[in-house]
């Protein structure tokens, strides 16, 4: 299986337990996360994790989890492949 | 190994989809019909359904299920196919427009949005099977809700046909009277064209051209509201116009690849050839996704004044730039559209009296495509619409460049009031047309001779 890598993106108002409730999620589905940081985008709290998706079939379900744990705090939870940054940033 | 995606890098993605509407605009499968003729007519109906259906049947869930993977929105759709006049033949015009029902029905049946190809292209003469599909627009654009129309008028190479630029005068205030209960949307599916393309993923002028393979994925990528953003985001706003052009320059590449990428994955999944990607902004009625508002950010008070055409130069120029080196394969029209109804700062402009018709023409002289989904008030006779379509004409023919008319004259509505079109074609205040005729000079009939520029051998 190739290596495939995604991006979770979280958006929204800074508060507990965001980085623990996410995880929490992926750890669920065995998924490691290769990097991770945080930042503020236009007054928002902005949080980025590059999780490693080889060999894992089950991406609608984590991002149907990821959403419901948005849904949850008020943030937009969101899990893009990585190809496509890639695509945009490098040549 | 690529190198690690920065964190800058990540918000400026999520930034463009989230927050500026960066989109796909529109992923568009041309077909080939033309294996599809067959002298007993129901059953060419029948053949043209299936074939449709064996190469798009998947479009609209692979889309779907790229958009989601890749978090980037894919707006529209869409397919394209053969020129339906070519397969007319001995056609009556009723056929023609059971294959027009023909074709919405698998448009509806597969999910996608347009399907474009009703067209024939009479640059230079009309064939019978030509001649009934003109005769069946009016009628074929008011009963289906998907089908897209197109006639080629005018080509650089063969000067232009002037009885199809009156025929299409008359159509066009036919169609809009059909669909007079709907503000005359018919109009708004049917395009005019000078020099058209042969692989053009953007409605309503999408044909599947005779150059082209059995199928193909061609796509058009959007993003005024990235462009504006950028723009504006830029830390000296008085910055020189080398600068506007490096930001416009820098962003379209990145929406390019983007575009591309996710082109080449729906094609990929889909089993078709990847075609063209068209470096196109095409605005929506989106906050902010307005091709007027980024001319306005370069330095104009409001569109349409004096300078609107060396901004909009400038922008064009520079989006072709950045997409032409992000892209594998640039094809479709390509080049920045400035429909009216669809871009709120175009409305705006036309509302305050900056923007008025001769204006947009002549902006048309610098970008793609032409005076596209303006309202006129209903009155205007079929002659003053030809004389349009002769004058948009004449800009593509000289010019070398793709030229159209998408006009919708609105059945008992006067300038200045707004009309309702929905969706994707948004709004449009009435514009009034020149009160003087043109009469004597379409009804002469006959061609323009091919220019100069044709004789290039």
């Amino acid at each position: 299986m190739e290596n495939r890598r995604a991006i979770v993106s979280v958006i929204g108002k800074d508060q507990v337990g965001i980085i623990a409730k996410v995880t929490q999620v992926l750890a669920s589905k065995e998924i490691n996360v290769l990097d991770i940081s945080q930042t503020i985008l236009e007054e928002f709290f902005t949080m980025m994790m590059i999780i490693d998706v080889s060999d894992n079939e089950q991406l609608d379900d984590i991002r149907h989890k990821l959403q419901t744990v948005g849904d949850e705090m008020g943030l937009k939870i969101n899990l893009q492949l990585e190809d496509v940054f890639q695509a945009m940033h490098r040549i | 190994m690529t190198r690690n995606i920065g964190l800058h890098e990540m918000t400026e993605t999520i930034r463009m989809v989230q927050m500026e509407n960066l989109d796909i605009r529109t992923v568009t499968i041309g077909i080939n019909l033309r294996d599809c003729t067959d002298p007993n007519f129901e059953q060419m109906q029948e053949r043209v359904y299936e074939k449709i259906l064996q190469y798009a049947k998947d479009l609209t869930k692979v889309a779907e299920s790229v958009e989601r993977e890749y978090g980037i929105p894919i707006i529209n759709k869409r397919i394209s196919v053969t020129p339906i006049a070519e397969l007319l033949g001995q056609a009556t015009v009723e056929q023609a427009i059971a294959l027009a029902k023909t074709l919405d029905e698998a448009a509806k049946d597969l999910g996608v949005d347009f399907i474009g190809g009703y067209s024939a292209l009479v640059h230079k003469g009309v064939t019978k099977g030509e001649q009934t599909l003109i005769n069946a627009l009016p009628e074929a654009l008011s009963v289906t809700e998907r089908v897209c129309a197109s006639v080629s008028v005018a080509t650089t190479k063969t000067g232009i046909n002037m009885d199809s630029v009156q025929q299409m005068g008359k159509v066009i205030k036919e169609a809009s009277e059909k669909t007079r209960d709907q503000n005359g949307l018919a109009c708004a599916k049917l395009v005019v064209f000078a020099n058209p393309v042969e692989d053009n993923p953007f409605m309503a002028g999408a044909f599947h051209g005779t150059g082209e393979g059995e199928a193909v994925l061609n796509v058009g990528v959007s993003g005024p509201g990235v462009v504006l953003n950028a723009l504006k985001r830029h830390p000296n706003p008085n910055a020189d116009l080398g600068s506007v052009s490096s930001v416009i320059k820098n962003t379209v590449f990145k929406i390019t690849r983007a575009g591309e990428f996710l082109g080449r994955v729906v094609a990929e999944r889909i089993g078709v050839p990847f075609g063209i990607m068209d470096l196109s902004l095409a605005p929506t009625n989106a906050l902010n996704d307005s091709v007027a508002e980024i001319l306005e950010e370069i330095g104009l008070e409001r569109v349409g004044t004096h300078g609107t055409i060396a901004a909009l130069a400038l922008m064009n120029d520079a989006v072709k730039k950045g997409g032409a080196m992000a892209s594998e394969y640039v094809g479709g029209l390509s080049g920045a559209f400035i429909p009216v109804s669809e871009d709120n700062g175009m409305i705006k402009g036309v509302s305050d009296g900056a923007l008025s018709l001769s204006k947009l023409e002549a902006m048309t002289c610098v970008c793609s495509v032409g005076l596209d989904m303006i309202a006129i008030s209903g009155d205007a006779p079929a002659t003053t619409i030809a004389g349009m379509i002769a004058d948009e004409a004449a800009i593509g023919m000289i010019n070398k460049k793709t030229t159209a008319v998408r006009v919708i004259p609105v059945p008992d509505k006067e300038e200045g009031e707004i009309v309702e079109f929905g969706g994707l074609l948004g709004r449009a205040p009435v514009m009034g047309v020149n009160p003087y005729g043109s009469d004597k000079l379409i009804n002469r009939g006959g061609r323009i001779p091919a220019p100069l520029q044709a004789l290039i051998n």
